[in-house]
C-alpha cells in the first residue's frame, strides 16, 4: 500500500524551496562569521530571500489549489499530528523569517537593494531599537527553522527507511505515476 | 510489503527490528552530517577563526564598552546640507548622484577612536561619513578620514595592530617590543605610518581633507569600470597644527571650533575623484596612488546645519562603506567587506542599547543663521 504523491506543480516548489532555504541557512550563517565573504553572500542573502517569500505565497495558494495527498489510513495520530503542526509550523516560519529580515533593515534605514538599482520599499520606519530587536528575532527565527527542517529531514528519512510507508516517494520520486 | 502486519504495525518501532534500527542509524548519521556541517559554516567549530563579531570584541576590549556609542570613531556629531553635482562624474559613474543637480546629505564629523568621552587633544585622526540620497531610494554612504593612507592592508592586520597597541596590564601603556614586531612583520604599515606621520593634521574638522583611502569602481552607463578613490578636500585652506595641542583646554575644542564656524557660514568641500591606472594597487589601502593621476572635480559638498546626535539622526545610520548605488562598486580591497561587516555588529549592538547625550552638544543659539537649517526629515524619506 502506497500513499498517493503530491501533484508534481507541488513537488517541484517543494524541492526548489528545499534547496533555496537550504542555501539560505547556510549563506546566513555563514556570511556573519566570515569578513571576507559577507559583502557578496549578502547580496545573495537578500534577492534570495526575497524570492523565497514570493514563492512560499505561491505555494499556499497552490495548496489549496492542489491539495496534498492523504497521510496513510494507518498512521498514529501522534505522528499525524506531529506531521501537521511540524509542516504549519515550516510554513510560518518560511514567512516570517524574510519578512522579518526585509522589516529589520526597513528600521535600520538600510536601503533593500535586489540587484542593481532595484531595491524594495521600507516597510517599517526608521527606528533603532525596532532593527534590534527584529535583527535578534531574524536569528532566533532563522535557527528555528533549521530545527524544524532538521527535525522533517529525520521524519522523512524515517518514513523512507524505517516506516517505508509511502510518505516520502508521495514528495520524493520522480518517476511518472502508475497507472 | 508482502508480510502480513496488522494495520499500523510499521510505525511501530518496540521490540527494534534489526533494519527499523540500521534505518534510524542512517537517519542520524545524515543529520549528524547536515547539522556538524552548519555548525562549521557558522564558525562555531573554529573558534581563532577572525570574525566581525572577534573584531568588535577586540574594540571593545582596547576602549571598554559605552553603551549606545559606535565601537569606533565614538564621538561625533551630525551634520547635513547638500551637494551640488556638476555632471562632470557620469562619464565615470552611471550614480543618479553625478547626474548635474543637487541631492541632500546626512553626514557625521567624528574623531577616529571608540571612546566618546576622550578630549579631543588625545585624538588624532578625523573622519567626515557622508549619505548621499538621490531621489528614487537609491543611497551612496562614504566613511572617510583625514590620512594619506590606512595604516593597515588587511583586517587581519588592522586586528594585529589593535593587539600590539593594546597596554601591556603591567605598565599600563603599549608594549613597544609588540609594536615593533607588529611593524617588522608588516611593512607596508610602517610605511604607511610613515606617510600620515609625515603630514601635520590640520587645526581643525573643517579645513581637513577627508579620503577614501580604499579603492572603489565607478561603472558608467556603457558598463565601463573604473578604479577610483575620492577626496572631499576642504574649501577652507589648510592650516597645520603644529605643534599638537596640549592638555588641558576645552576637551571638545575641535568639535566646538567646527560648530562655531558652521555658524558663521556653510562648509563647502569639493568631492575630487582620482582615477587609478592599469597596474595601481586596488587592494591595498596603505599605498597612496602616484600624484600625477588624473583626478575630476564633479561637485561641492555644502553642510550648513549642524546638531548633536539624537535619534533619527547620524547616529542611528550605519556608514556602511558598501552601501553603494548602482554605478558604484567595491574593489578587491580586502578591507571593504571586513568594513562592511564589522561596522554591522558595532551598529547592531549599538542600535539595541540605552542612549547617553553625546559629549558634543550644539547650544540653541547656535543653529546657524545663514542658511534655513535643513533638518533629516527635510532632505531624506523616512528618517
Ligand atoms: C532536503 C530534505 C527534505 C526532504 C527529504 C523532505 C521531504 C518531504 C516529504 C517526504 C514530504 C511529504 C510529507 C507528507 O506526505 O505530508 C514533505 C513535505 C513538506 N516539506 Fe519537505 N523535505 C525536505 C526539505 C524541506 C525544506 C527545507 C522545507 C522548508 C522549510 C520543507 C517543507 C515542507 C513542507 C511545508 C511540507 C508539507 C507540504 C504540504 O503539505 O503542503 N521540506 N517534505
Ligand atoms: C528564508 C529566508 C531567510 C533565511 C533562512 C535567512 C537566514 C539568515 C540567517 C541564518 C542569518 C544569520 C543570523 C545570525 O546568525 O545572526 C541571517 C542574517 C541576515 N539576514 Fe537573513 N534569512 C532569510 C531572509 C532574509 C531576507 C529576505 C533579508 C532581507 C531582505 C535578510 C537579511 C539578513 C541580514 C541583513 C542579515 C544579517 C547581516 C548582519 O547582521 O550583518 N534575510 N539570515
Ligand atoms: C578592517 C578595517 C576597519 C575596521 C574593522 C573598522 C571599524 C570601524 C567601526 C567598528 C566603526 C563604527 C561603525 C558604527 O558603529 O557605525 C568605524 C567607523 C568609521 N570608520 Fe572604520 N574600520 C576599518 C577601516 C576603515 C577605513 C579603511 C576607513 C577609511 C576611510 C575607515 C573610516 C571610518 C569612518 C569615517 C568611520 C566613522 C563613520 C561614522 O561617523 O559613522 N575605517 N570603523
Amino acid at each position: 500500500m502506497t500513499a498517493q504523491r503530491f501533484p508534481a506543480f507541488s513537488r517541484l516548489l517543494h524541492w526548489l524551496m528545499a534547496a533555496m532555504i537550504l542555501a539560505m541557512l547556510f549563506i546566513g550563517i555563514g556570511m556573519v562569521a566570515s569578513l571576507a565573504d559577507y559583502h557578496w553572500l549578502l547580496s545573495i542573502h537578500r534577492p534570495l530571500g526575497v524570492a523565497i517569500l514570493v514563492l512560499v505565497a505561491v505555494r499556499l495558494v497552490n495548496r489549496q489549489i492542489n491539495p496534498p495527498p492523504p497521510l496513510p489510513a494507518d498512521m498514529p495520530a501522534h505522528l499525524r499530528i506531529a506531521a501537521h503542526a511540524s509542516h504549519g509550523l515550516l510554513y510560518a516560519l518560511m514567512f516570517a523569517v524574510p519578512l522579518v529580515g526585509w522589516a529589520m533593515l526597513s528600521a535600520a534605514r538600510y536601503p533593500i537593494v535586489l540587484y542593481g538599482a532595484w531595491q524594495l520599499p521600507p516597510i517599517l520606519p526608521q527606528n533603532d531599537m525596532f532593527y534590534a530587536w527584529l535583527r535578534s528575532a531574524h536569528t532566533v527565527l532563522a535557527l528555528a527553522l533549521f530545527a524544524v527542517f532538521l527535525a522533517h529531514l529525520a521524519a522523512a528519512l524515517t518514513h523512507a527507511f524505517v516506516f517505508r510507508d509511502g510518505v516520502f516517494q508521495s514528495m520524493a520520486s520522480v518517476r511518472r505515476a502508475k497507472a | 510489503m508482502n508480510e502480513q502486519q496488522p494495520p499500523g504495525a510499521r510505525y511501530r518501532l518496540w521490540p527494534p527490528h534489526p533494519r527499523a534500527l540500521a534505518g534510524l542509524g542512517a537517519t542520524g548519521l545524515v543529520l549528524a552530517g547536515v547539522a556538524g556541517a552548519f555548525a562549521y559554516t557558522g564558525g562555531f567549530l573554529s573558534p581563532g577563526k577572525l570574525t566581525q563579531s572577534r573584531f568588535i570584541d577586540r574594540f571593545q576590549a582596547l576602549n571598554g564598552v559605552h553603551p549606545g556609542f559606535r565601537r569606533n570613531h565614538a564621538k561625533g556629531v551630525c551634520v547635513t546640507g547638500s551637494f551640488a553635482s556638476n555632471g562632470a562624474g557620469t562619464r565615470l559613474s552611471r550614480a543618479a548622484v553625478f547626474a548635474p543637480g543637487s541631492v541632500p546629505v546626512i553626514g557625521r564629523f567624528a574623531v577616529g577612536i571608540g571612546k566618546p568621552f576622550m578630549p579631543d587633544n588625545e585624538t588624532e585622526v578625523r573622519s567626515l561619513a557622508l549619505s548621499f540620497r538621490p531621489a528614487g531610494g537609491e543611497e551612496w554612504r562614504t566613511g572617510i578620514n583625514d590620512i594619506p593612507a590606512f595604516p593597515v592592508r588587511t583586517p587581519e592586520a588592522f586586528y594585529e595592530l589593535m593587539g600590539a597597541s593594546a597596554a601591556d596590564p603591567a605598565t599600563g601603556k603599549p608594549d613597544p617590543a609588540r609594536m615593533q614586531a607588529f611593524l617588522a612583520a608588516h611593512p607596508e604599515s610602517a610605511h604607511a605610518l610613515g606617510l600620515i606621520r609625515a603630514r601635520p593634521f590640520s587645526t581643525g574638522f573643517a579645513n581637513a581633507s577627508y579620503n577614501s583611502l580604499d579603492a572603489f569602481r565607478f561603472v558608467n552607463a556603457g558598463g565601463i569600470s573604473t578604479p577610483v578613490r575620492w577626496t572631499l578636500a576642504a574649501v577652507d585652506p589648510y592650516v597645520a597644527q603644529t605643534p599638537a595641542p596640549d592638555a588641558p583646554r576645552d576637551p571638545n575644542y575641535l568639535f566646538d571650533a567646527l560648530i562655531a564656524r558652521m555658524q558663521q557660514a556653510p562648509l563647502q568641500y569639493r568631492l575630487v575623484v582620482t582615477i587609478g591606472r592599469p597596474g595601481d594597487p586596488t587592494n591595498d589601502a596603505t599605498q597612496p596612488w602616484p600624484a600625477d593621476r588624473e583626478r575630476v572635480e564633479v561637485g561641492t559638498l555644502t553642510l550648513d546645519h549642524v546638531e548633536a546626535e539624537g535619534p533619527g539622526n547620524c547616529r542611528d545610520i550605519n556608514y556602511d562603506p558598501l552601501v553603494l548605488p548602482d554605478g558604484i562598486a567595491p574593489s578587491d580591497d580586502p578591507l571593504l567587506s571586513a568594513r562592511s561587516a564589522a561596522y554591522s555588529v558595532s551598529f547592531t549592538r549599538r542600535a539595541g542599547e540605552e542612549k547617553t547625550p553625546s559629549q558634543v552638544q550644539v547650544p540653541e543659539t547656535q543653529t546657524p543663521s545663514a542658511q534655513a537649517p535643513v533638518t533629516p526629515s527635510d532632505t531624506g524619506k523616512g528618517s
